[in-house]
């Protein structure tokens, strides 16, 4: 009843193919970001902010970036926590090499280092596929923060080994660093991810996007039907590697404050891969729903045995965690394989027709 | 710098060749082990083309449990058969909680939920036996822990007692499990399955039952590493690692051969030590055996994208 699509007709191309042909999408979507822009700012608390609202945008952005090239160019990845440290490395040593230069113009330009690096570590995706394609980005992760580790013209030679975010300002604020407001870090984050998944979305319905299914469904029709496989295949990994190396410098700059390089190792590529599976392959919503549920669970379940006064201690809580969320993934994993995207997907169109059953 | 790298390490590798030889030997065991790891992932994606991400915790969950058990006053032997055990319950559950479930899905949601399997793992494992670094009772199991001196060409080698006896078990092992692949029913069957599921299933192999056997046989094998292991380094939650070795051993060896993973193992064991003795310590700071191999298996798999021995890929449109 409220979902009714009946009576929306369309009477040309340009409105049939708008990014919401659906009046009630373009709605929904304007009271989410109405909560995201304005109340949610004005209502979170310190911990909020820290714990869930940057927490969620930045690993959705990261997961959008890993979508790109394993949802929709079928390109199975398990290098996207070293290509989020290429991103953050990037922007460490530009604003640290070029103090003057604005953080926002940094972190965006820093994406373009980790999209190189994608782009060299795709390259072998022209002839190994699947599993074994897989495994070889292993070699990207492993490599890259061995090098975040041993290189060490890349954390200024401080003797922790660690990257530290300075403090810098922007118009008169401080965007970075200790100084900085959780509330202007939230806006600068939001901005970006906005910004970005506008982007995404258009992308993936565009030719490219299209190249890249056909590719993603079977790469040598793809290729029989004219398709350019190499610059098809590349360009998925220099767009999800630019993504996620913005996301990488998000992650340190406007959330973590400081990263060593083993916030970069496997775990890190294994939940962002979580959160796009989980989600749903091959979809933009599907990475914020994923994101707010493998951020927001440990939240919570984290608050649960307080809430209810049972005495255990913390580290006993974090074993238990790590025991649910396993078994979460896998309840998911077989409740629905195409991922909470697809839940939506179903409610939609049982939403259309409710309140009759057909 | 070029002679740094291309002639000094021949020089020292030519002048010391006791402790080339020493070198050779570590790796050797290393790659035995890999090889083990290796083989229960070939023989799981074998019969059901899952990648295992979990065996590299089977392993550490397999030494947990026997540490822990005897820990509670059982006598070792005793131990080792509670362990094998818990291991076939293990493998009885996942095929059915997990696997029967799933059938039919994609690779990647398989290969999903084994890495969810293995957070599962991690979380009950700790929750029971505790975070903490153990020691692996390797007096108790009878594993001698002396060592021999060699001296050949005037040098020293040092054989570990440990080291030749899990090479002798390992290769006891994949003995035993390469007779009982090509001479048992049960064997034939597992090797029919990976050649044709549907021709498998049409003259009455059951799934359900190769399933449960070839994760329990993954778990024997765990048990087996995780003591070797374990009683190398110590029994924790750091030799989930071991696991990410073993994925390169199967890249260059290819996923579905069992030759393959035993050559991979071997020839990666061995030239990573090399590496990183010879070229590793001296030029980039050590500690390359991180990847290393993956490095290597990639190169491989330009040239021959199904690894070594991996069965040849034919794709039609």
């Amino acid at each position: 009843m409220l979902y009714r699509t009946a009576g929306q007709f369309k009477t040309s191309y340009k409105a049939d193919q708008a990014l919401f042909p659906v009046r009630q999408d373009a709605i929904l979507l304007g009271v989410i970001l109405a909560f995201a822009w304005v109340i949610f700012p004005f209502t979170a608390s310190e911990f909020a902010f820290q714990t869930m609202l940057i927490p969620v945008l930045i690993y959705a952005l990261a997961a959008l970036g890993l979508n790109i090239l394993t949802g929709y160019a079928g390109q199975l990845s398990l290098g996207t926590g070293a290509f989020m440290g290429v991103g953050a490395y990037a922007c460490y040593k530009m604003v640290t090499l070029f103090p003057w230069m604005n953080p926002v113009v940094a972190i965006l330009l820093s994406g373009f280092f980790s999209a190189g690096v994608g782009v060299a570590f795709g390259i072998p995706s022209l002839r190994i596929k699947g599993f074994y394609l897989a495994i070889a980005t292993l070699a990207a992760q492993f490599f890259l923060t061995w090098l975040f580790e041993k290189w060490a013209w890349l954390y200024n030679y401080n003797a922790s080994g660690a990257i530290q975010v300075p403090n810098i300002q922007m118009f008169g604020i401080y965007v970075t660093g200790p100084q900085a407001d959780s509330i202007v870090q939230y806006f600068l984050v939001l901005g970006i991810v906005t910004v970005m998944t506008l982007l995404c979305i258009n992308l993936t319905r565009g030719t490219l996007g299209r190249t890249w299914k056909a590719t993603r469904d079977m790469d040598i029709a793809a290729e029989l039907i004219g398709i350019n496989l190499m610059t098809s295949k590349l360009t998925a990994f220099a767009i999800s590697s630019y993504v996620v190396g913005v996301a990488g410098a998000l992650y340190v700059f406007m959330w973590k404050g400081a990263a060593e390089p083993n916030v970069f190792y496997i775990q890190l590529s294994f939940q962002v891969l979580f959160i796009a599976i989980i989600g749903g392959l091959g979809s933009i919503l599907g990475n914020f729903l994923g994101a707010i549920l493998i951020v927001g669970l440990p939240v919570v379940l984290n608050l649960v045995p307080g809430a209810l006064g049972i005495p255990i201690s913390s580290a006993m809580v974090e074993h238990l965690n790590t025991m649910i969320i396993g078994a979460l993934i896998v309840f998911f994993l077989i409740v629905e394989p195409h991922g909470l995207a697809r839940l939506w997907a179903l409610i939609r169109e049982k939403l259309i027709i409710w309140p009759f059953p057909h | 710098m070029l002679r740094d790298i291309f002639i000094t390490p021949f020089v020292d590798m030519v002048e010391a060749p006791d402790f080339l030889m020493q070198v050779l030997w570590e790796g050797l065991v290393s790659g035995v082990l890999y090889a083990l790891i290796a083989l229960g992932f070939v023989l799981i994606f074998r019969s059901s083309r899952i990648l295992n991400f979990a065996q590299g915790i089977m392993v550490v969950f397999a030494a947990l449990t026997l540490v822990g058990l005897h820990a509670m006053g059982l006598p070792a032997w005793i131990a080792v058969a509670a362990t094998l055990a818990v291991m076939f319950v293990l493998a009885v559950t996942i095929e059915r909680v997990v696997l029967r479930p799933l059938v039919g899905q994609p690779d990647i949601i398989l290969f999903m939920a084994t890495i969810g399997i293995t957070l599962f793992l991690i979380g009950l494992g700790e929750t029971i036996f505790g975070g903490e670094n153990k020691v692996m009772i390797t007096g108790e199991l009878g594993i001698p822990t002396g060592d021999t001196v060699l001296e050949p060409f005037g040098g020293l080698l040092i054989l570990q007692h440990l080291d030749i006896t899990v090479v002798l078990v390992a290769v006891a092992l994949v003995g035993a499990l390469l007779a009982f692949l090509n001479y048992t029913r049960m064997g034939r069957a597992i090797r029919a399955l990976g050649d044709d599921h549907q021709a498998a299933l049409s003259v009455g192999i059951s799934l359900q039952t190769i399933w449960v056997l070839v994760w329990f046989i993954a778990g024997i094998i765990a048990l087996v590493t995780g003591i070797a292991w374990g009683a190398r380094a110590g029994v924790s939650f750091a030799l989930e690692v071991i696991a990410y070795k073993a994925l390169p051993v199967l890249m260059l060896g290819g996923l579905e051969s069992i030759t393959g993973a035993i050559v991979g193992g071997l020839m990666i064991g061995v030239l990573e030590k090399i590496f990183e003795i010879y070229w590793g310590q001296p030029l980039l700071g050590g500690n390359t055996e991180a990847w290393f191999a993956f490095v290597l298996a990639l190169i491989v798999l330009l040239f021959r994208p199904q690894g070594l021995f991996g069965e040849r890929i034919i794709e039609r449109v």
